[in-house]
């Protein structure tokens, strides 16, 4: 069987044959065809099954509205279920499936569905799964969950890549039918930066569609031409395959552009889609129009199609989907297909008009005033039960029928702006809202102007209207002559006393289920669309919202306008959920922060954690270390016998200059900086406004009018952002500028009882370290290794005689390496974030555990360092009684009665006797570590009045992990609490 | 969303960062009688307008300057766009 | 003179260089970078410190200036001053100078990685990339904007020329969505 519904004439190349399968049957093609015409083509009118009744479905439309012809494209990883076989382009190779069956698309086992269809109506689930309640989860679920959804989908990653972008325009132009091709070319001619995007993947829209558009040309060809002449101005840019997804705010709009999906996989380093974001000044919506149904009983067979979607396949594809049609309609548009076909000679059984005064034919039977009141043919249409004026029927043959019920205008991206689509009484329509998006206009049958000369005028003059204001002289554009037929519908929606007549095709919603929501009361258009799914399905209802309506407004007495309608929202066509992602998916996600000693990390065995965004050494394993412990370990106890070296370059630095830099600190941190000498460094601690503690790190006075400020790694941001806020908005006449230095320098942390010795045989030696010259909190600039400048500030996060040395970054591989030569005779070890953690929790030094968002200055046992004699963001509301209370969670170190037991963070404590429950809560472990150096595990907790209860014995309780053991309550500071290791 | 910049012009919201109402500026004086009360109405109190809102844009992946935008909460339309360190000098915001 | 050897940003010893099609990604490891703030009130004086580094005119919002050191404006009263590496390591004491404490002055070297983008078409890349509108952005235009989440300094020098400072920990994450680009784009 080859292409016996294939047709003389269209635009399809027929020198390049495809092949393609599908269900795993070969068939052929041709280059400009889709799925849809392909399989037309080849006698295939049965394509898929519905999602309730799994009822046999072909093809509806010839566009991106269609609801019915819904396949899974290709195989492996690419398989994308749901795709609509009306858009989707022929290239050789392709592979579809029918989807939404058991056993095979002839004889699926689940059209039994439609044998119960009484029990199936809307709000089924809600009456049918009630009780036994208990039932919902185990068997109803399951169940309805495999019977749900159409396609499947692969389960795998998906292995191609998409792509995001970014355009500018003068004027965006959506839809490059007649109205939009006039309109690019006025605009284009203006020179304007035109953008002009259309869906399809041949531009013309309708021109491509229609026989008899132009008097002395086709359409297509017209069309053909003024792409061409477009395609030459370097101020248009055509983007075909590009469906404009969402109107945004001030002009922005997001489009999709599908760069591969007409080529069997992306050329190397190509994506699959782009996502754009459109930046318009000016924008211009010529979406066309859709063409409705009218419902009848069993209205849904293949072979059954809207009329003008017949004529397209006919005159663009040159495909009937059978060689014996029939049209029914109620305007003068269902005669214009019947009389396409026939010139193709195709056999046309009748047009069935249910006007009375309908036009005649010389060519074929028409049947005016009748009705088509139902169909047969299980698995594709065989004939039509036609009822005449006088109430006698007919049975017609026919293998197809066109069905025609006048045209409702593309106003979808004109609501994204929650504007509600206005009534057109002329074409009985939802038209646009007066009030859409600000800068949107609309033109051609988007608007309701539904004749070809409409189109193209409408086109033409708002584009040359929106030039003319916004500073462009725009010349008239001459236009064809083309077909101007008076447009004027009488509506008619509804075959009457049809039932099971479908109007949601996709989502398997007929007459009777509006009827049922009308019975049941849900009668307001947005409870009827949510009790019936009318319109929910992935096709937003374009061509069944209206037929919902239309019947709802006749059950309850009203007008259509006086029932309103739904609105739409982005996408205007489903989109892959890839496209949204683009290049932020698996390790791009976000970008990697690398510290300067990476590549050295690396080399030395590194395991590595994220932290925000950097990844940081954790620890370093070494040969014959199996277990992440042993390496932590390794590394504290090394660091606390003689020296460890740390890469801290993560912390922020913020660079704070200016002649009101200590006024700035002394606002920015709530202890005091003004009278911080030069050369020294002091803890500063940052509140929150509320009160709440923000950040600590410290402050290095390099001059009078210059500080480094460090902040905590994860906070290094929001630091500098509170910063900005402080000089900008809340002192701005402060003298004070601020540049973040992170990255500038790379800085090594070098801490244990050689931390001395090993530095001085990098610092040059004009620079004395001795404790007397370069004590505890000192800091200079100096240089090491020769003459590199550098920074040197003598503080310590692990309680040990500690320097932090800062070098220019580009340094930094060099220097690590030097530092841990010179370290050799000391047996010095880099350590991680592990060790680091560890010591500082020894050393009881807070960090993000303990500042976390909940906690004061008090909290922390800093109270007395908020100062009172000054004003600094957070002291006022840190007086709160609140914040206050006598029995205020402290800080404080807890170790386990039993050193074999854990202390781990999250567990509560409990006073000895009481409940276990949340009223009854002492406090909680914020940090916690096994200690190398005490040998048990320790750990640092906020316990109510915890600075007055040292000794006291507590119940550590974790009921998550079953934890129940006692701890003591001791000083946080584990190690070396007089602090003589980090002054020696 | 387009925040219209005093000094660079037309910016995509996405570079800035929301950063809540402009009454942020007002930041009472901590030695006023009343300036815990002060501070507490200041820390939490929100007028949420349907309307015209002044509210605090940061250009953080721009040029950083705070910006009060004065913007309708229903249509996003934009009617002023103001540098926040001249709003600040302009409420009396000092050193 | 001290001993220690330079590492790229890509951490590398030589910089890294990638051609396709019609155009050529090179990693810049020879600038030196400053950055200068007029102090309050200073405004002016900044201006003319600028101007006597990079000749007659400072730039403004949105721009750069200069020959061998340019300067480029990344905010209110705030600069970035930069030189080539080899003649200029320094440039942040000579700005120290020209300053004359009416500006601040902080080196910003070792901050910055940078990549430049050489060739005809160089639009097609850039709008795969931000929200920079190219038609627009012509030789003498800097902004800062965000690449891929990365807070990056865009510098148009010439028709055929654009480079792009990114934050140095971030250059292996920035010169993938650079390459990238290229590829998707040509």
């Amino acid at each position: 069987m080859s292409q016996i519904n294939r047709l003389p004439g269209g635009q399809i190349d027929r020198n390049q044959t495809l092949n393609f399968t599908f269900d795993g049957k070969s068939y052929q093609g041709h280059a400009g065809d889709t799925l849809a015409s392909a399989l037309l083509a080849n006698g295939v009118r049965l394509m898929g099954r519905s999602f309730k009744y799994h009822r046999p479905r072909g093809v509806l439309t010839a566009g991106s509205e269609e609801p019915n012809a819904l396949v899974e494209l290709r195989e492996g990883a690419r398989k994308e279920p749901n795709t609509r076989a009306t858009t989707a382009e022929l290239f050789g190779g392709l592979t579809a499936r029918s989807q939404n069956k058991i056993g095979s698309l002839r004889f699926d086992l689940m059209a039994i569905n439609d044998r119960f269809s009484n029990f199936l109506t809307a709000g089924f689930y809600y009456k049918t799964f009630m009780w036994p309640a208990a039932f919902w989860e185990k068997i109803y679920e399951p169940i309805i969950r495999n019977a749900a959804g159409l396609g499947s989908i692969s389960l795998q990653d998906d292995p191609d890549a998409y792509d995001r972008g970014f355009l500018h325009c003068d004027l965006l132009i959506i839809g490059a039918g007649p109205a939009g091709l006039a309109a690019a070319l006025t605009a284009g001619r203006a020179r304007a930066q035109v953008i002009l995007a259309d869906e399809d993947f041949t531009l013309g829209g309708r021109l491509n569609s229609e026989r008899l558009a132009f008097a002395d040309q086709s359409g297509a060809d017209w069309a053909a031409q003024t792409v061409a002449e477009l395609a030459s101005l370097p101020n248009v840019r055509i983007m075909a395959r590009t469906t404009v997804l969402g109107a945004f705010d001030h002009g922005i709009f997001s489009a999709l552009e599908r760069v591969s999906d007409h080529l069997p996989q992306p050329a190397p380093g190509k994506p699959r889609q782009v996502l754009w974001r459109i930046y318009s000044k000016g924008s211009l919506l010529c979406a066309g129009a859709t063409e409705r149904p009218i419902a009848f009983e069993n209205n849904d067979r293949p072979g059954i199609m809207l009329a003008g979607a017949m004529r397209s396949y006919a005159n663009r594809w040159a495909v009937t989907p059978a060689q014996r049609v029939a049209v029914f309609t109620n305007n003068d548009d269902g005669h214009r297909t019947a009389a396409d076909l026939h010139a193709k000679g195709v056999s046309i059984a009748a047009v069935i008009d249910v006007r009375p005064d309908a036009p005649q034919s010389q060519d074929y039977e028409v049947i005016k005033g009748g009705q088509v009141i139902n169909s047969r043919g299980r698995l594709g249409l065989k004939s039509i039960e036609v009822v005449l004026p006088g109430g006698a029927t007919r049975q017609l043959t026919c293998g197809a029928l066109g069905v025609a019920g006048g045209w409702n205008p593309n106003v979808h991206l004109t609501s994204h702006h929650r504007g509600r689509p206005e009534w057109l009484p002329q074409i009985a329509a939802f038209g646009p809202p007066s009030q859409g998006p600000k800068t949107l206009r609309i033109a051609g049958a988007a608007k309701g102007e539904l004749s070809t000369a409409d189109a193209l005028r409408g086109g033409a003059d708002q584009a040359a209207s929106w030039l003319g204001e916004n500073g462009f002289s725009a010349a008239a554009v001459e236009l064809p002559d083309a077909e101007d037929a008076p447009v004027s519908m009488t509506p008619f929606w509804a075959v009457k006393g049809c039932n099971r007549a479908w109007l949601d095709q996709q989502n398997d919603v007929t007459v009777k289920d509006v009827k049922l929501a009308h019975k049941e009361n849900f009668v307001s258009v947005e409870h009827l669309k949510r009790y019936t799914t009318l319109g929910m399905a992935t096709d937003q209802g374009k061509t069944s919202n209206m037929g919902g309506l239309a019947i709802m407004a006749e059950l309850t007495g009203k007008a259509i306008p006086e029932v309103g309608t739904t609105i739409f929202r982005p996408p205007y066509t489903p989109t892959a959920i890839g496209a949204f992602a683009g290049r932020d998916r698996g390790t791009d996600f976000r970008p990697i922060r690398k510290t300067p000693s990476h590549a050295w990390a690396e080399e030395q065995g590194a395991v590595f954690v994220e932290v925000g965004l950097w990844l940081r050494a954790q620890w370093f394993a070494k040969a014959g270390e199996t277990h992440w412990r042993q390496s932590v370990d390794r590394e504290v106890r090394a660091t606390r016998e003689s020296v460890g070296i740390c890469d801290v370059t993560t912390l922020g630095k913020i660079d704070v200059q200016g002649t009101d830099a200590a006024t700035f600190l002394n606002k920015i941190y709530c202890n005091g900086f003004a009278k911080l000498a030069i050369g020294k460094t002091r803890y500063g601690l940052m509140l929150r406004e509320d009160g709440i503690a923000m950040d600590d790190g410290t402050a290095a006075r390099l001059a009078e009018d210059h500080f480094v400020v460090t902040t905590t790694t994860a906070n290094a941001v929001s630091v500098f952002r509170h910063m900005e806020f402080a000089r900008q908005c809340l002192w701005p006449d402060l003298d004070v500028q601020l540049i973040s230095t992170t990255e500038a320098w790379a800085q090594y942390a070098v801490a244990g009882p050689n931390a001395r010795r090993l530095l001085q045989k990098v610092v040059d030696p004009e620079f004395d370290l001795s404790n007397e010259a370069f004590p505890f909190m000192a800091c200079a600039n100096i240089t090491v290794c020769g003459g590199l400048r550098a920074r040197l500030f003598r503080i310590s996060f692990s309680g040990e005689l500690a320097y932090e040395l800062a070098v220019p970054t580009r340094y930094a591989d060099a220097m690590i390496r030097r530092l841990m030569q010179a370290g050799e005779e000391f047996e010095a070890v880099p350590y991680g974030t592990e060790a680091l953690g560890v010591m500082r929790i020894e050393k009881g030094h807070a960090a993000g555990n303990e500042l976390n968002g909940t906690t004061t200055a008090l909290n922390l046992g800093m109270g007395r360092m908020v100062s009172k004699a000054k004003d600094s963001i957070g002291s006022t509301l840190s007086e709160r009684s609140g914040l206050n209370q006598t029995d205020a969670l402290k800080l404080v170190g807890l170790w386990p009665v039993n050193p074999a037991n854990p202390v781990p963070a999250g567990s509560h404590l409990m006073a000895k006797g009481d409940p276990v429950d949340a009223a009854h809560s002492q406090g909680y472990v914020t940090s916690a570590c096994f200690s190398p150096n005490l040998g048990h595990s320790i750990s640092l907790a906020y316990v109510k009045s915890g600075d007055s209860r040292m000794g006291e014995i507590l119940r550590l309780v974790s009921p998550l992990t079953g934890f129940d053991h006692e701890v003591e309550v001791v000083s946080a500071h584990f190690i070396d609490p007089k602090g003589e290791r980090l002054r020696a | 969303m387009i925040i219209n910049h005093p000094l660079l012009g037309p910016r995509d919201s996405a570079e800035f960062t929301y950063m809540g109402d402009a009454k942020l500026i007002d930041r009472p004086d901590w030695q006023a009688p009343e300036a815990l009360a002060q501070f507490i109405d200041y820390g939490y109190m929100r007028d949420n307008p349907d309307g015209a809102h002044r509210e605090l844009w940061y250009h953080e992946q721009g040029d950083r300057s705070f910006l009060v935008v004065t913007r309708d909460t229903t249509t996003h339309e934009i009617f002023a766009v103001e540098l926040a360190r001249d709003v600040a000098r302009s409420r009396g915001q000092s050193r | 003179m001290h001993d220690l050897i330079a590492t790229t940003a890509l951490g590398a010893a030589a910089p890294c260089v990638d051609h396709h099609g019609p155009i050529s990604l090179t990693e810049e490891p020879g600038f030196a970078l400053a950055s200068i703030a007029a102090r309050r009130g200073a405004e002016r004086a900044t201006v003319l410190a600028i101007r006597r580094m990079i000749g007659p005119t400072a730039p403004k919002a949105g721009h750069w200036a200069g020959e061998r050191i340019i300067a480029f404006w990344t905010g209110p009263d705030q600069w970035m001053l930069e030189a080539p590496y080899d003649s200029d390591e320094f440039l942040f004491e000579r700005a120290i100078k020209e300053a004359k404490g009416k500006a601040s002055v902080t080196e910003q070297t070792g901050a910055w990685c940078r990549f430049d983008l050489r060739g005809t078409g160089l639009a097609a890349v850039m709008e795969r990339l931000c929200p920079i509108n190219m038609a627009t952005f012509i030789a003498g235009s800097a902004t800062r904007t965000s690449i891929d989440h990365l807070g990056c300094f865009v510098l148009c020098r010439s028709e055929d020329h654009i480079s792009i400072h990114g934050p140095r920990s971030c250059a292996a994450a920035l010169h993938h969505s650079l390459l990238t680009a290229i590829r998707a784009a040509f």
